[in-house]
C-alpha cells in the first residue's frame, strides 16, 4: 500500500470529512456494537450513550469471561433501514461488512462515514480490543450493546462524507459484466 | 443403543471432536497456499488491505487456538467406513455427541434451530442435523465441514435443458454476482453437474473438499468469468472475487442436466480426523 493509514480516535468529529472512500484507517477508542435488536430499541427509548461523536459497530460478539473472545462484523445492510436517527443524532462512523444502501449513503454525506472491517476476521478483531461495559445484556449476547476500547483496528473507508461508495462502485462494474451474459 | 463407554463410540465422537476443532482454528494447507497467491497478484490496493486483514487473521487464530470466524457453522460430516466395520445407529449418535462436546469446550457458537419455531437447540445438533453422510473407506475417518450462513444462503440450485450446457458457466457467475458481498468474497465455488436435484447439491458440497490449488481447464475457465465480474474481497472490488472452482460431475437423465451452486467463503474450513480405535 501506498497510502498512508489514517489515525483516528472516537469520539469523532469533523476530521471524518477529509475522508476518502479507499482510505486505509486504523481506529482507536470506544465503539458501541448494535444489531438489529439494539437499534429498534435505541429508536423508542433513546441511545444509552452520548451520541455525539460516537461509531456504531455492526457486530454480535461472542464474549466470556468479561473478554471478547470473537467480533467480526456482521452484515450491514440489515441495518439499511435503522441508521438515521443515529447518524442525526451525531454518529460519526458506523462499522461492518458488506456496505449499506442508497438511504444510509445519503444520511451519511457532509457528516459522517461508513468504514469496512474485513468478514470473517474475528480473531484479528478481538485481538485489537478490550471491553469496557455493557447495556441492554437482556437482548442477549449477540444483541446487546457493548462498548468496546479499540486499539488501531484496521479499517478502510467504505462510504465517505461526500457520496463516494466503494461497494457501490463494484456493484456496478459485475451488473456490466453480467449483462454481457444475456 | 451402546453405551458411550463403548470403544468405537468414544473413539468416533473423540475423531469429531478434534477434526471440528481442528477446522475452525486451522485452515488446511491448500486453501491457505490460494489465498497466499491470490494476496501476492491482488492489484487493487484496497483489495490488497483485505488480503492483509485475512492472513493476520489467520495466523493469530492458529497461535492462539480460537476459532478464525464467529459463525464456526453447521456440522457437515463425511464418514467413511471401512469393509470389517458394521454401520449403526450408534454411529449418528456418537458424532452427534463429539458435536455437543466441541461446541460447549471450544466453544462454538450455538447455530443450530427448529427451522419453523426458530428455537435454538443450543448445542449444535438438532433433527437431522449433524449432517452425515456416510460412504465405504479403507479407514473409519470423520471430516467436519463447518458451513457458515452468509455463503451456504448464497447458495443455488437449477435444472438446465441439456442442449444448453453452455449456460453453466452463466449460472455460476450469475450466482456469485447476486450474492454481491455477502458471502464474504474472494469465495470458493463448489460445483455439481448431473447426477439428481439432490444429488447435484450434495455434488457441489462434496467438490469444496477437493484441492483448491489445482484445477481442470474447465474450472479455470468459469474462475476468470467469475472474477471478471470486479466484486473484489469483502465487495470492495478488486481482481479476486473467487479463489478456486471446484467441480464434481455424475451421471444423469438424457433429458436432464442440474447444475447446483455451493458458495464458500475464504476460509474453506475442513478437517480429516481418523478414529482410532
Amino acid at each position: 500500500m501506498s497510502k498512508k493509514i489514517v489515525q483516528l480516535k472516537t469520539p469523532l468529529g469533523e476530521e471524518v470529512l477529509k475522508l476518502k472512500a479507499g482510505d486505509h484507517v486504523e481506529l482507536s477508542g470506544i465503539v458501541y456494537t448494535a444489531r438489529d435488536e439494539a437499534h429498534l430499541r435505541m429508536m423508542e427509548n433513546g441511545v444509552p450513550f452520548d451520541p455525539k461523536g460516537a461509531v456504531i459497530f455492526h457486530c454480535g460478539p461472542v464474549i466470556r469471561d468479561k473478554k471478547v473472545i470473537a467480533a467480526g462484523p456482521t452484515t450491514s445492510a440489515r441495518m439499511n433501514e435503522l441508521s438515521g436517527f443515529l447518524i442525526e443524532k451525531g454518529v460519526r462512523g458506523l462499522i461492518g461488512k458488506g456496505g449499506m444502501g442508497a438511504t444510509v449513503r445519503k444520511q451519511l454525506k457532509g457528516t459522517a462515514v461508513y468504514f469496512a472491517f474485513t468478514g470473517g476476521c474475528a480473531a484479528l478483531a478481538s485481538s485489537h480490543m478490550t471491553l469496557n461495559g455493557v447495556h441492554y445484556e437482556d437482548l442477549g449476547m449477540a444483541e446487546a450493546v457493548w462498548e468496546i476500547g479499540l486499539d488501531r483496528l484496521p479499517l478502510v473507508v467504505g462510504i465517505d462524507s461526500h457520496g463516494n461508495d466503494i461497494f457501490d462502485a463494484a456493484r456496478r462494474k459485475s451488473e456490466t459484466v453480467m449483462r454481457k451474459y444475456s | 443403543m451402546k453405551t458411550p463407554d463403548d470403544p468405537l463410540h468414544k473413539a468416533l465422537a473423540d475423531a469429531t471432536f478434534q477434526a471440528y476443532r481442528q477446522a475452525v482454528i486451522r485452515l488446511p494447507p491448500d486453501v491457505l497456499r490460494v489465498i497466499e497467491k491470490a494476496a501476492a497478484a491482488e492489484t487493487n490496493p484496497v483489495a490488497r488491505g483485505e488480503f492483509t486483514n485475512i492472513l493476520k487473521n489467520i495466523e493469530i487464530a492458529e497461535r492462539l487456538g480460537v476459532p478464525m470466524c464467529q459463525d464456526t457453522g453447521v456440522p457437515v460430516i463425511y464418514l467413511t467406513i471401512p469393509p470389517d466395520v458394521p454401520l449403526s445407529q450408534d454411529f449418528y449418535d456418537a458424532v452427534a455427541e463429539g458435536v455437543r462436546r466441541v461446541t460447549k469446550e471450544v466453544p462454538l457458537r450455538p447455530n443450530v434451530v427448529d427451522p419453523l419455531t426458530r428455537h435454538n437447540t443450543g448445542d449444535n445438533t438438532g433433527a437431522g442435523m449433524p449432517a452425515m453422510h456416510v460412504k465405504p473407506g479403507k479407514t473409519l475417518a470423520v471430516t467436519v465441514l463447518p458451513k457458515g450462513a452468509g455463503a451456504e444462503n448464497m447458495s443455488r440450485i437449477t435444472m438446465l435443458l441439456p442442449s444448453k450446457k453452455d449456460l453453466i458457466e452463466k449460472f455460476v457467475v450469475e450466482t456469485v454476482y447476486l450474492a454481491g458481498s455477502r458471502p464474504c468474497p474472494p469465495v470458493i465455488i463448489g460445483v455439481g453437474i448431473g447426477g439428481t436435484f439432490d444429488g447435484a447439491a450434495a455434488l457441489a458440497k462434496e467438490a469444496l473438499l477437493e484441492p483448491v490449488d489445482t484445477m481442470t481447464e474447465y474450472e479455470q475457465q468459469i474462475l476468470c468469468a467469475v472474477n471478471k465480474l470486479g466484486i473484489g474481497p469483502m465487495g470492495l472490488g478488486g481482481d479476486f472475487t473467487a479463489l478456486a472452482v471446484k467441480v464434481k460431475t455424475a451421471g444423469c437423465h438424457t433429458a436432464s442436466l442440474p447444475v447446483a451452486v455451493n458458495i464458500q467463503c475464504w476460509a474453506n474450513r475442513h478437517a480429516t480426523v481418523e478414529a482410532k480405535r
